[in-house]
C-alpha cells in the first residue's frame, strides 16, 4: 500500500478478503506470516493496536450500537472525559469532533441523532467519520457498497476519492467489478485465501471476472422469452409489520403469473423480507390478501401453503433453510418426510429417504462425501443446492427464491439460476427476491421495485441499470414507467398445469 | 426527467382499531373509577379519615370525610380513564395514568381508614413512608446489581443468592469480629463470591447465564443453609449475633416534617442504597464507564472493534453487583434481624421484576422497587387496622402488577440487546 492510493481487493464471497482484513485489523491473529506498516513488522494484539498504528475499518456489518447517538458512537473506545478517575464524557467536546471531520471530508452527518433511525448510507457515513476522528492513514472499506442504492454507491465512490486526495489511503473489499474500475488505483485478486493476481483499473471485466473466479464465466443468463400465463400469486393490500413492530410491508400489489419470473429489486430492508415471509406464512399479515391460484392463503400455516405448492428457498440458508446437524438426506426430506413413502405411520422409511438422496444429490449436483454427511460442513453453493433440490422435488405451482445465490460460488449461481429458468419454463409462477442487481435483471422477466414496503414501480428486464437504481433509492420517473400491476391481458392462455413435471 | 420522491410518512392503509394500548389501559383505568366510586363509596363510612403528619395518631394530619374522599378520588380516577380512552396525546400517557391508579389508592384508603374501628381510624405516614422504604431497600439493592450485570449483557438471576450469601457472611464475620464494619466488608465479598462463579462460567466457559443463575441460588440457599443448622444454631452466640449499624440522623434533614422522620433518621444502608442509585445512574449515562457498559450490553462486537475490552469490562461489572446486593443482604444482617435460613425469601427475584419494571434503568429500579415495597407495607398497615380485605389477597398484589408491568403495561420493555448472549471473539 502507498499512501493516497486506492487499493481494490476483489474475491469471490468466503475468498478470504474479510478475513485478511480482520487479521490487519486485529481482531484475528494470524497464523503465521508478518504485516509490515512503514517497512516495520507489527504486531497487533487487538483493534487499538491496529487503531493507534494509524489503520481504520469500515466493516461490512456496520459496528455501530443502533440505540446511541451518533457522537457516543464516535467517541467510544476514544472518549474525552473530564473530572480526572470519574470520566465525565466531554460531549461537547465529542460534537464539536464529529462536526470538524465531517465539514473538513465534507461527510454531513448530526452528532445528536439516534443511529438505529439512520439510513444505511448515513450508518455508513457515521462509520467512516468515526474512523476518520481517529487520525486513521489507512482505511479499510469491507464490501461498502453491498447495502447501498447505486446512488448511495456513487456518492461512496466520490467520499472515497476526497479521502485519497486528502492523503488517506484505501483498502477497498468488493466482488463488484463496475465499482472496482471506477476507483480504485490498483487491484489485487484473491481467491481461496492466495493472491492470484494484480491488475491496474484498465483491465477488462471479464479479465478480471476469470482471474477472480480462476475459469471464464458467464456473466448473463440464457434464456428464452418467457409465456406467461395465468395469474398464480396474486397479493392486494399486504401489510406487515417486521419484528420490531414497525411497518415493513405497507400496501403491497403483486401478480406473479404461471410461467413468469417476477424479479424483487431493492436495497436490504426494504420489506422484501417480510414480504416473502407473509406469503409463506411464516408472520401474520395485518391487511390485504394473497391469493395462491384464486385460493385465498392468508392465515394458513406454512405446512399447508407449502403443501398446496409453493417452494421456498429462504434468504437464510444456516437460519431457516436447513437443520445444520442433520444429513444431507435427512434435509432433503425436511418438507414430506411425514408422507410416503419416506413416512408411514409413526416411523420414517430410511430406505426410501437414502433412495431418494442419492437421487437428489445426482440430479442437482450436490458435491457431498456422502449423503449421511452434515449438511453444516458443505460449503454453501452445496448446501444451497440441497435446499433447491428440495424445494424442487414437489409439484409446484409457485417457487420463492429470497437471495437464492447470497454466499454461493459462481459455479453453484450458474447452476442454481439455470434450474430456476427451467423451472418458469415448466410453468412454474416464480418469483426471485435478490439485492444483487444483476442477478434480478438477469433471472426476471418482469422487475418489481420496493421501496419502504411498497412496490414502488415495475418494470422490464431491458430498463437501464440507472432507471432502476433510482426506483432503488425511492424516486420514481414522472408518471412513466408506473405499471400497476395486473393490468396485462387478462385473457392469457391457461397454463400448461404442474402434473407434467413429474 | 423530472422525479418524484416518494414521501418518507409511510401512510399505514390498515385500520389499526379503536382498541389501541392507551385506549384498552384507559377502559381498565375507567373500570377502577367506577369501582372505587360506587363500591368504596358505598363501603366508607361518614368518618372523618386521617392521614397524620406523625407516628401516631396525634399531631398535624390531612383530614377528609370517608364517603366524601373515596368517591373523589373514585371520580378522578374515572376521569383519568376517560381521558385515555378519548385519546390523549402520548406523551401524557404515563402521567395520566399515574394520577389515575395514585387516586384509585387513596380512594381505596379512605374506605379502608374511615371504616376502620374507633382509635385505629388513622394512617400515620411517616411509619408508611418509612416502612416502604425499608421493605424496598433489599429490591433497590437487589435490582442496582442487575443493573450493573445486565447493561454489560450478562443476565443476573443469581440476584437472590447474592443477598442471601451477602446477609450470611455479614452476620458470620460481624458476629466474629464484633465490628460492623468487618461484617458490611465481608457481605460484599460473599455477594461478589457469588458473582465471580457467575462471572467465570457465563463469561469463561459460556454456560447458560438463566441456568446457572438458578444454580447459583440453589447453591447459596444450600450452603448458608447447612451453616447456619451446623454453626449458627447451636452457638448462636458466637456465630450469629452480629451488631448492628446504629439509626444515624442527619442534621436538618430530619426536621422536615414527614420526610425528616421517615427517612432521616435511617441507618446506613437506607442512605447507601439512595445514594448508589443515584451514583450508577449519573455514571452509566454520563461516564465512559458508562458509554462502555451499554455499549457492551448493546453489541459488544462494535465495542470490541474501537478497542473496549468486552469479557474485563463484563466480569468487572458483574463482581460490582455482586458487591452491591452483597451489602444489600447485610442490611437484614447488620441492621434488622439475626440470619435465619433462606431469609432473603424470594426478595432477589422481586428485585429481578423490579429491574425489568424499572426498564433497566437505576431510577427506574427505584421507582418500581418502592412500589413493591408500598404494597408490601399497605398489607401490613391493613393487618394492623383489622380490614376485611386478607392480607394475603394485598400481598398477591405487586406479583400481579409486576406481571402486567412485564406483558407491557410500561410500554414496550426493552432489555439490552446482547442480554444474557455471550460474546465470543471472531
Amino acid at each position: 500500500m502507498e499512501p493516497g492510493e486506492i487499493h481494490a481487493l476483489l474475491g469471490e464471497n468466503g475468498a478470504g478478503k474479510s478475513t485478511l482484513m480482520n487479521v490487519l485489523y486485529g481482531l484475528y491473529q494470524p497464523d503465521e506470516g508478518e504485516i509490515l506498516v512503514d517497512g516495520r513488522p507489527l504486531r497487533l494484539s487487538g483493534p487499538s493496536d491496529a487503531i493507534a498504528a494509524g489503520i481504520g475499518m469500515v466493516h461490512q456489518h456496520f459496528m455501530l450500537v443502533p440505540v446511541f447517538t451518533v457522537a457516543e458512537n464516535i467517541m467510544l473506545g476514544a472518549e474525552q472525559v473530564r473530572g480526572g478517575i470519574a470520566g465525565f464524557l466531554d460531549r461537547r467536546r465529542a460534537r464539536r469532533e464529529v462536526a470538524e471531520v465531517s465539514e473538513r471530508y465534507h461527510l454531513r452527518v448530526d452528532p445528536d441523532a439516534i443511529i438505529e433511525d439512520l439510513p444505511v448510507g448515513i450508518q455508513q457515513r457515521v462509520e467512516i467519520v468515526k474512523a476518520l476522528t481517529r487520525d486513521v492513514d489507512l482505511l479499510i472499506l469491507d464490501e461498502p457498497t453491498a447495502v447501498l442504492t447505486p446512488q448511495e454507491t456513487e456518492e461512496l465512490l466520490t467520499v472515497m476519492r476526497s479521502l485519497k486526495a486528502a492523503g488517506k489511503s484505501i483498502v477497498f473489499i468488493t466482488h463488484k467489478l463496475g465499482e472496482v474500475k471506477a476507483v480504485a488505483d490498483r487491484i489485487t485478486v484473491i481467491r481461496r485465501g492466495r493472491t492470484v493476481g494484480t491488475a491496474s483499473p484498465e483491465a477488462s471485466r471479464d479479465e478480471l471476472a476469470a482471474l477472480m473466479v480462476g475459469r471464464s464465466v458467464r456473466l448473463t443468463v440464457d434464456k428464452q422469452p418467457a409465456t406467461p400465463g395465468k395469474p398464480i400469486l396474486e397479493v392486494a393490500g399486504l401489510v406487515v409489520d417486521d419484528d420490531r413492530q414497525c411497518r415493513a410491508v405497507d400496501g403491497v400489489e403483486l401478480t406473479v403469473r404461471a410461467g413468469e419470473v417476477l424479479g424483487v429489486a431493492g436495497v436490504q430492508g426494504n420489506g422484501q423480507t417480510e414480504l416473502i415471509e407473509a406469503i409463506m406464512g411464516l408472520r401474520p399479515a395485518l391487511a390485504g390478501s394473497v391469493t395462491l391460484d384464486g385460493e385465498q392463503i392468508n392465515g394458513w400455516s406454512t405446512k399447508r401453503v407449502l403443501r398446496a405448492g409453493v417452494g421456498y428457498v429462504p434468504e437464510d440458508r444456516s437460519v431457516d433453510g436447513l437443520v445444520k446437524e442433520f444429513s444431507v438426506a435427512e434435509n432433503l426430506v425436511l418438507d414430506i418426510y411425514d408422507r410416503p413413502p419416506f413416512g408411514k405411520g409413526l416411523a420414517l422409511r430410511p430406505d426410501a429417504i437414502a433412495k431418494s438422496a442419492q437421487e437428489r444429490i445426482a440430479q442437482f449436483d450436490v458435491r457431498t462425501p456422502s449423503a449421511d454427511a452434515a449438511v453444516g460442513t458443505l460449503s454453501g453453493g452445496n448446501q444451497q443446492k440441497v435446499i433447491v433440490a428440495r424445494e424442487l422435488s414437489r409439484p409446484l405451482k409457485l417457487f420463492i427464491a429470497a437471495q437464492p445465490t447470497r454466499g454461493v460460488d459462481v459455479g453453484s449461481i450458474e447452476f442454481i439460476h439455470s434450474r430456476v429458468i427451467r423451472e418458469r419454463d415448466i410453468g412454474t409462477a416464480v418469483m426471485v427476491v435478490s439485492s444483487e442487481l444483476d442477478e434480478v435483471i438477469g433471472l426476471a422477466d418482469r422487475i418489481a421495485v420496493m421501496y419502504r414496503g411498497r412496490i414502488i414501480g415495475i418494470v422490464g428486464p431491458d430498463t437501464p441499470r440507472e432507471e432502476i437504481g433510482l426506483l432503488m433509492a425511492g424516486i420514481t420517473p414522472d408518471g412513466a414507467g408506473m405499471t400497476p400491476t395486473g393490468d396485462t391481458p387478462a385473457s392469457a392462455p391457461e397454463s400448461p398445469g404442474n402434473e407434467d413435471k413429474e | 426527467m423530472s422525479t418524484t420522491a416518494v414521501p418518507d410518512v409511510a401512510v399505514a392503509p390498515v385500520d389499526q382499531g379503536f382498541w389501541t394500548r392507551h385506549r384498552k389501559t384507559g377502559a381498565v383505568l375507567l373500570a377502577l373509577g367506577l369501582l372505587a366510586t360506587v363500591l368504596f363509596g358505598a363501603l366508607a363510612t361518614g368518618q372523618q379519615a386521617r392521614f397524620t403528619l406523625s407516628e401516631t395518631e396525634g399531631g398535624a394530619a390531612l383530614e377528609i370525610n370517608g364517603t366524601v374522599g373515596a368517591i373523589l378520588f373514585g371520580v378522578v380516577t374515572l376521569l383519568a380513564g376517560g381521558a385515555l380512552l378519548a385519546g390523549m396525546p402520548k406523551r401524557r400517557f404515563t402521567l395520566v395514568l399515574g394520577v389515575g391508579l395514585l387516586a384509585f389508592v387513596l380512594s381505596f384508603l379512605c374506605w379502608q381508614v374511615s371504616a376502620a374501628p374507633e382509635g385505629r381510624n388513622f394512617m400515620p405516614l411517616v411509619n408508611v413512608v418509612r416502612g416502604t422504604f425499608v421493605l424496598a431497600l433489599p429490591l433497590i439493592f437487589g435490582a442496582l446489581a442487575g443493573v450493573l450485570c445486565e447493561r454489560s449483557g450478562v443476565v443476573n438471576v443469581a440476584i437472590e443468592g447474592q443477598l442471601l450469601m451477602g446477609a450470611f457472611s455479614g452476620a458470620l464475620f460481624g458476629s466474629l469480629s464484633g465490628s460492623v464494619w468487618v461484617g458490611l466488608v465481608a457481605a460484599a465479598v460473599g455477594g461478589a463470591f457469588i458473582s465471580l462463579l457467575l462471572a467465570v462460567f457465563a463469561i469463561r466457559y459460556l454456560v447458560d447465564q438463566v441456568v446457572m443463575g438458578i444454580v447459583l441460588n440453589l447453591l447459596a440457599v444450600g450452603v448458608t443453609g447447612f451453616l447456619y443448622e451446623r454453626l449458627m444454631q447451636p452457638n448462636a452466640e458466637r456465630y450469629n449475633s452480629a451488631p448492628r449499624f446504629a439509626n444515624w440522623e442527619i442534621p436538618l434533614l430530619k426536621d422536615i416534617p414527614l420526610i425528616g422522620p421517615a427517612l432521616f433518621r435511617g441507618n446506613i444502608f437506607l442512605y447507601l442504597g439512595l445514594l448508589l442509585v443515584l451514583v450508577i445512574h449519573i455514571a452509566l449515562f454520563r461516564t465512559r464507564w458508562g458509554l462502555r457498559t451499554r455499549s457492551v450490553g448493546e453489541h459488544p462486537t462494535a465495542a470490541d472493534t474501537l478497542g473496549v475490552r468486552v469479557l474485563r469490562l463484563r466480569y468487572r461489572n458483574v463482581i460490582m453487583a455482586g458487591v452491591v446486593a452483597g451489602i444489600g443482604g447485610a442490611s437484614y444482617t447488620l441492621a434488622l434481624y439475626t440470619f435465619t435460613k433462606n431469609m432473603i425469601g424470594g426478595k432477589g427475584f422481586i428485585a429481578l421484576a423490579a429491574l425489568i419494571f424499572g426498564r433497566w434503568s437505576p431510577t427506574g429500579a427505584l421507582l418500581a422497587a418502592l412500589f413493591f415495597g408500598f404494597a408490601d407495607q399497605l398489607a401490613t398497615y391493613l393487618g394492623a387496622i383489622g380490614s376485611a380485605i386478607p392480607s394475603q389477597f394485598l400481598a398477591m398484589l405487586p406479583y400481579l402488577a409486576t406481571i402486567l408491568a412485564v406483558a407491557g403495561l410500561v410500554g414496550r420493555v426493552r432489555a439490552p440487546a446482547a442480554d444474557g448472549k455471550p460474546y465470543v471473539k471472531g
